[in-house]
C-alpha cells in the first residue's frame, strides 16, 4: 500500500462496518461529500424560498403569496438575512467547498483519503449543528436574526432595534460553528494537498481546481480570525453590556464594518475560486484542448488570493471612513480584476480553435463565465469611489453580486454535478433534461437580474419592503414585476434537474470509468471509486491538459500514463 | 516518429518528477501550524481593534490603573515557566523517559491551572467586586474580551495536555506521543504568545 497515506489511512481496516459508521458517521471523503451535497441541497430550498417570498413582496406589496400566506414588512428584514446567510454560508461553501472539495481532492491528487478523515466527519456534522441552530432560530417567537447577513451595528448589537433577541445570538452562534467547521475542512485540503500527493504528482501538475480549492481554503483560513473576534465582540454587546460598536457606550460601528469586510471580501473568493476551478476542468475536457496558461492560471489565483486581502473598505466607501482611505482601497479594487481577468482570457483562450462538444456540463460552464464576465465588470463601476457612492445601497450593487455569485455557485455547481455525477454515482444524468436546466436556469437568471441593474441606476435602494413611499421609483415597479415573474420561472426550471438527480440514479445508464474521455486520476477508477480509492497506488507523468496532443491516435491520455514516443508535449511538461 | 508508432504504446522513460519537501513534515505538525495561522488572525483581529480604539478614544489608562499588574507579572512568570516545563517533557519524551515526560506534563497541567485560579479568583471576582464589569466602559470590555478569550484558550490547553498526561500513565507508543506532545507544545508555546502580547497592552499601558 502507499506508505505517503500511512499517517491518516484507515485502508487497512477492512471489517464490516455497520450502517451507521458507514453511511451516517463515515469517514470516507466521498460518503462525506455526499452528505455536504445534500445538506447544501436541502438549505438551498429554504434560501430560495426565502427569495421566492422576498420577491413577491417587492412586486406585489402587502398582497398574500401563493403557497405562504401573508407577509408583512415586520418579516421582511428576517428573510432577506436568512436569505443571504443561508445562500453563502449554508450553500455556496458546503457545495463548492464541503462536496467538490472533499470529493476531488483526495482523488485528484491520488491519495486514499483526506489527511484526517474523522476531522473531515465532524466538519461536516460541526456543520449540521450550525444549520440547525439557524433553523431553530426561525421557530423563535420573535422570528430570526434581521439585520442583514452583513449584521452591521448597532442594528445587531443591540436587540431595541430588529425587536429580535434570541434569534440574532442564536445568529452568531451558528455562523461561528459554521466557521469552525470550514476551518476544520480547510485544514483537511491544505494538509492533504501538501503532503498526500502521489508520486509525480507535483504542485504544477494538478488539476486546476484543486489549485482553487486549495487558495480558497487558505483565503478562508486567514480571514475569518477578525470576524470571530468581531462576532464574539457582537456577541458580549448582546449578552453582556458591552459596548464594542455602541456608540452610546463609546464604541464604533466601524469596526465590525472593518472587521466584518475583512473577512467579507476575501470570502467572496472563496466561494468564487472552486466554482472557477470547475469551469475550468470542464472547459478542457469538453474543449478537447489543454487549458491555456495553466501557470498563469495558477498565479492569478494566488494574486487574487493575496489582493483579496487589500480591498475590504470598498464595501464602506460611503458608510462614514475616512475620504482619504477611499483612494487607495479604489486603487487596490481595480487592481484586484485584473488577475481575474486574465483568468477569463485564459478560459476564452481556451475555446479558441477548439472542437467543442456542448454538453449540459459544458453549456454551465460557458453559461457561467458569460454571465460573470457581465458580473465582473459591473463590480468596476463600483469599486471606485465616485461612481460607488451613486450606486452603493442600490440595487445595482444586488445584480453586481447576484452576477458574479450565481454564476459560479450554481452554473459551476450544477456543471460540477452534471460532470461528475457518472463518477460519483455510477450512473449518467439525462442529457436533454440537462440542456432544458440550463436554458430555464441561465435565461430567467438574466431575466431577474438585469431589470435589477435597471431599477438600481434609476435609484431603488436595497433592503425595503416596498417602494410606495417613493414617487420617484414608481416608473420603476414594472422592473420588479418582471424579475418576480422570472424568479418564479427560475425556480420551476429547476425541478427537471430535481427529477433528473433522483430518477438517474437508480435508472440512468450505468456510467463506465471515463465517460468524457477526461485525464485526471479519478477518471482512472471504478464509478463509483471503489475504498481505499487507489487499489494500486498511481504514478503520475504529466499534468492533465494533454487533449489532442499531435502525433497520438487518442485525443486523450490521461495522467497515470507516459507519453508516447513521437508524441508532442503541448506544454513541455 | 509515425503515428502507427506512437499508437503501438512504445514509451520512452516515463518523467516521473519527484514531488516536494513537505512529504517530510508530519500531516499533524502542517495542520498545527495551519490551524495557529488562523488563530494568530483572531487575536490579531482583537488587539488590532483594540489599539485603534484606544488611539480613537483615549481614556484608557485612566481606568488600566485599576488592573492588578503585579498579579499579572506573576501570572506571566507562570505561563513562561509552563512553556519551559513543556519543552522539557518534549525533550523527555524524545530520550523515551516515560517518568520525566509524565511529570513535566502535569507540572505543565498546573501551572495551567495555577493561571486560571489567579486570573479568575483573584483577579476577575476581586475586580467585578470593586465595580469593573465588562460593562464599564471600553478598556474594561476589551480587558474582559481578550484576557477572556485567552483563558478559553488556556483551558483548551490545558485539557490537551491533560489527556497527554493521561496517556503516559501506560505503556505508550512512543512515536505518537512525541509528536503529539510537539503539536501540544506548539499550541501551548502560541497561547503564551498571545500572554505576551496582552500583558504589555492591558497591564502596563
Amino acid at each position: 500500500m502507499s506508505t505517503a497515506v500511512a499517517a491518516g489511512a484507515h485502508a487497512h481496516e477492512h471489517h464490516e462496518l455497520g450502517f451507521i459508521r458507514r453511511y451516517i458517521f463515515s469517514t470516507d471523503h466521498k460518503v462525506i461529500a455526499k452528505q455536504y451535497m445534500t445538506a447544501s441541497a436541502l438549505m438551498a430550498i429554504l434560501g430560495g424560498l426565502a427569495a421566492y417570498l422576498i420577491r413577491w413582496q417587492l412586486a406585489w406589496p402587502e398582497t398574500d403569496v401563493p403557497g405562504w400566506g401573508p407577509f408583512g414588512p415586520e418579516n421582511y428584514n428576517a428573510y432577506i438575512t436568512m436569505h443571504g446567510t443561508i445562500m453563502i454560508f449554508f450553500v455556496a461553501m458546503p457545495f463548492l467547498l464541503g462536496a467538490f472539495g472533499n470529493f476531488l481532492i483526495p482523488l485528484m491528487v491520488g491519495a486514499d483519503d483526506m489527511a484526517f478523515p474523522r476531522l473531515n466527519a465532524l466538519s461536516f456534522w460541526t456543520l449540521t449543528v450550525a444549520s440547525t441552530i439557524l433553523v431553530v432560530s426561525m421557530f423563535l417567537p420573535e422570528g430570526p436574526a434581521a439585520a442583514g447577513w452583513t449584521g452591521y451595528a448597532p442594528l445587531s448589537a443591540n436587540a431595541l432595534y430588529t425587536g429580535v433577541h434570541w434569534g440574532q445570538n442564536l445568529w452568531i452562534l451558528a455562523i461561528a460553528a459554521e466557521f469552525a467547521s470550514f476551518l476544520m475542512g480547510g485544514i483537511n485540503f491544505l494538509v492533504t494537498t501538501l503532503n498526500m500527493r502521489a508520486p509525480g504528482m507535483s504542485l504544477m501538475r494538478m488539476p486546476l481546481i484543486v489549485w482553487t480549492e486549495v487558495t480558497a481554503s487558505v483565503l478562508f483560513l486567514l480571514s475569518v480570525g477578525p470576524l470571530i473576534a468581531g462576532a464574539i465582540m457582537l456577541f458580549l454587546d448582546r449578552t453582556m453590556g458591552t459596548g464594542f460598536f455602541l456608540p452610546d457606550k463609546g464604541g464604533d460601528p466601524l469596526l465590525w464594518e472593518h472587521l466584518f469586510w475583512f473577512f467579507g471580501h476575501p470570502e467572496v473568493y472563496v466561494v468564487a475560486l472552486p466554482g472557477f476551478g470547475i469551469m475550468l476542468e470542464i472547459l478542457s475536457v469538453f474543449s478537447r484542448k489543454p487549458i491555456f496558461g495553466y501557470k498563469m492560471i495558477v498565479y492569478s489565483t494566488i494574486t487574487t488570493g493575496i489582493l483579496s486581502f487589500v480591498v475590504w473598505a470598498h464595501h464602506m466607501f460611503v458608510s462614514g471612513i475616512d475620504p482619504r482611505l477611499a483612494t487607495p482601497f479604489s486603487i487596490t479594487t481595480i487592481l484586484i480584476s485584473v488577475p481575474f481577468a486574465i483568468l477569463v482570457f485564459c478560459m476564452t483562450a481556451t475555446l479558441y480553435g477548439a472542437s467543442i462538444r456542448f454538453t449540459a456540463a459544458m453549456l454551465f460552464a460557458l453559461g457561467g463565465l458569460i454571465t460573470f464576465i457581465l458580473g465582473g465588470v459591473t463590480g468596476i463601476f463600483l469599486g471606485s469611489a465616485s461612481s460607488d457612492i451613486y450606486m452603493h445601497g442600490t440595487y445595482f450593487v444586488v445584480s453586481h453580486f447576484h452576477y458574479v455569485l450565481f454564476p459560479t455557485v450554481f452554473f459551476g455547481g450544477f456543471g460540477g454535478l452534471y460532470f461528475w455525477y457518472p463518477k460519483m454515482f455510477g450512473r449518467m444524468m439525462n442529457e436533454t433534461l440537462g440542456k432544458i436546466h440550463f436554458w430555464g436556469t441561465f435565461i430567467f437568471f438574466n431575466c431577474v437580474f438585469i431589470p435589477l441593474f435597471f431599477a438600481g441606476l434609476g435609484g431603488t435602494p436595497r433592503r425595503l419592503y416596498e417602494f410606495s413611499n417613493y414617487e420617484m421609483l414608481a416608473h420603476l415597479q414594472p422592473l420588479q414585476v418582471m424579475a418576480t415573474w422570472s424568479l418564479i420561472g427560475l425556480l420551476i426550471v429547476q425541478l427537471p434537474f430535481l427529477f433528473n438527480f433522483s430518477y438517474s440514479m437508480f435508472r440512468g445508464k450505468v456510467a463506465e470509468k471515463n465517460p468524457w474521455h477526461a485525464n485526471s486520476l479519478e477518471w482512472t477508477l471504478d464509478s463509483p471509486p471503489p475504498h481505499p480509492n487507489f487499489p494500486t497506488p498511481p504514478r503520475v507523468y504529466h499534468d492533465p491538459y494533454e487533449y489532442s496532443v499531435p502525433g497520438m491516435s487518442e485525443d486523450w491520455l490521461p495522467q497515470d500514463q507516459p507519453m508516447p514516443v513521437g508524441a508532442a508535449t503541448a506544454a513541455g511538461k | 516518429m509515425s503515428a502507427a508508432q506512437a499508437s503501438a504504446g512504445t514509451t520512452m522513460a516515463p518523467e516521473v518528477v519527484e514531488t516536494d519537501s513537505l512529504h517530510q513534515i508530519p500531516l499533524g505538525k502542517v495542520a498545527i501550524w495551519w490551524f495557529l495561522a488562523s488563530e494568530i488572525m483572531v487575536f490579531g483581529g482583537l488587539i488590532t481593534s483594540y489599539l485603534l480604539m484606544m488611539f480613537a478614544h483615549g481614556g484608557f489608562a485612566e481606568q488600566a490603573v485599576h488592573v492588578k499588574w503585579k498579579l499579572g507579572a506573576l501570572n506571566t512568570l507562570v505561563l513562561l515557566t509552563s512553556s519551559m516545563t513543556m519543552i522539557l517533557a518534549l525533550a523527555s519524551a524524545r530520550k523515551k523517559d516515560l517518568e520525566k515526560t509524565r511529570m513535566f506534563l502535569g507540572i505543565t497541567v498546573l501551572l495551567g491551572l495555577t493561571f486560571l485560579v489567579i486570573k479568575i479568583f483573584f483577579e476577575y471576582i476581586p475586580e467585578i467586586g470593586e465595580g469593573f464589569t465588562p460593562a464599564s466602559g471600553m478598556f474594561w470590555s476589551f480587558y474582559f474580551g481578550m484576557t477572556g478569550l485567552h483563558g478559553v484558550h488556556v483551558f483548551g490547553g490545558i485539557v490537551a495536555n491533560f489527556c497527554l498526561f493521561v496517556y503516559t500513565m501506560r505503556k505508550v507508543d512512543w512515536s505518537l506521543l512525541e509528536r503529539r506532545v510537539e503539536y501540544a507544545g506548539l499550541y501551548w508555546h502560541f497561547v503564551d504568545v498571545v500572554w505576551i502580547f496582552l500583558f504589555p497592552l492591558l497591564y502596563l499601558t
